[in-house]
């Protein structure tokens, strides 16, 4: 790095001091910045709503659901899904911004996969949207690396010691994206219903789907 | 930088207390949606991109890192790229109005482009024109390098021995593109680390951990 992105850089660390002169509640913080950004039309309120409506509304774990529930019971789409699941899951129409290069994992009886990311958060949000807050925490980003099996018994998830944990660290644009098992007793199921079953927590691998 | 955002096998932060997906909501508070779309829709100074919004989140004095919520690390980074552009002043930030006599942009981004950016951006695989040095299946090492600048090297692998998974093919440096020296790709590898060799003989012999690493990352080992 030159000297001088070394010395621009130290001014933006700088910046952060002007949280002792704020006030601590977020809320009154927020309020403020959106204020000053409209009037200065730095921002678009409207353009604010409409990205909390395609959170809201447009993106969330429904989509991650049908492309798991297509897997379960087209075996051509599940195999070209564990080849490339960025050309599988755009097949659905489901890429977008944190979820343009997906890789899916399979869960099978004898290994068991599980996402994080320890630097910040990445998430397959395209697939699944918005990160829970625990995917966020310190604890689940500190120990998912170290201590996966402590991790999931947190869930209610105790795994046999023969089945293999991977944990997927997304360090990268790469986003990951758990195809759990198909549970039994959901045979002749239609992908509807089977879609219905799929949690959110199955497809970052802290939670099994269970038939009912 | 070995900042306190590197987390990856830290002790002491306690259980991680899920809440039941059920019942969360996808808010916590009003304030944090109006800040995600803020963030998605402000306009940045120019040649801002997701690495340098990663790198100025790092540079959080880490009492703030770890005291406060994620969508108020995102109020913290909006900010200090705003400050750092000189899009806006401190006077400005503190009292929620433009300065008087200020000019007003009329190019922020609109409602109507909400949907084509959410589908069209963050799309980060590039050509590059070497050919990858490392091959699938191949045991490599993590370098044992500790930039001052941003990296998404994680302290926990660095000096580490892994096996190749996947070649991803060339994606933008973070390490590069953070500092606005430009997008610099390599080619990105899926790096599989044994439990064993990333924590010791006192952790599972069959468990592992992948990670995505770029190219100037690694070594043969």
């Amino acid at each position: 790095m030159s000297q001088h992105s070394h010395a621009h850089d130290h001014d933006l660390a700088h910046h952060h001091d002007i949280h002792s002169e704020l006030p601590p509640d977020p809320a009154l913080r927020v309020k403020a910045l959106e204020s000053l950004l409209t009037e200065k039309g730095l921002v678009d309120p409207a353009a604010i709503d409409a990205w909390i409506e395609v959170y809201e509304s447009k993106i969330g774990p429904r989509n991650g659901a049908k492309v798991v529930a297509k897997a379960w019971v087209d075996p051509a789409y599940k195999q070209r899904l564990l080849s490339d699941g960025t050309k599988a899951i755009g097949e659905l129409d489901f890429l977008g911004r944190q979820g343009q290069h997906i890789v899916a994992v399979e869960n099978t009886p004898d290994v068991h996969n599980l996402v994080v990311c320890t630097l910040c958060s990445c998430y397959p949000l395209s697939v699944l949207g918005l990160p829970p807050a625990w995917y966020k925490s310190a604890p689940y980003r500190s120990r998912a690396v170290i201590d996966p099996r402590g991790v999931l018994k947190e869930f209610g998830l105790e795994l046999p010691e023969h089945v293999k944990i991977r944990v997927w660290d997304s360090t990268a644009e790469v986003r990951y994206l758990v195809l759990p098992a198909r549970p039994a007793g959901t045979e002749g199921m239609s992908e509807e219903r089977l879609a219905a079953l799929v949690t959110r927590d199955s497809m970052i691998g802290v939670g099994k789907v269970s038939a009912r | 930088m070995n900042g306190v955002h590197d987390m990856g096998g830290m002790h002491g932060h306690g259980p991680v207390a899920p809440e039941d997906e059920k019942h969360e909501p996808l808010w916590h508070a009003p304030w944090e949606a109006r800040m995600l779309g803020i963030t998605r829709s402000m306009t940045y100074p120019k040649g801002f991109n997701i690495d340098r919004f990663r790198h100025i989140r790092e540079l959080m004095p880490p009492h703030l890192y770890l005291a406060r919520s994620y969508y108020d690390h995102w109020y913290a980074v909006c900010v200090a790229a705003l400050l750092n552009g000189g899009l806006a002043t401190k006077e400005e930030i503190k009292s929620g109005h433009a300065a008087a006599g200020s000019a007003k942009r009329n190019d922020a981004a609109r409602a109507d482009q909400v949907w084509t950016s959410q589908k069209t951006q963050g799309i980060f695989t590039r050509e590059v024109a070497t050919p990858p040095q490392f091959a699938t299946g191949q045991r490599v090492r993590a370098r044992n390098i500790n930039p001052t600048g941003h990296t998404r090297l994680p302290r926990y692998v660095r000096g580490k021995v892994g096996v190749v998974q996947i070649h991803h093919g060339g994606h933008v440096f973070p390490d590069t593109n953070a500092h606005v020296q430009g997008e610099a790709p390599q080619h990105l590898y899926t790096v599989a680390f044994s439990m064993r060799e990333l924590w010791g003989a006192d952790a599972s012999a069959r468990d592992e951990t992948c990670v995505d690493l770029w190219e100037s990352y690694l070594e043969p080992a």
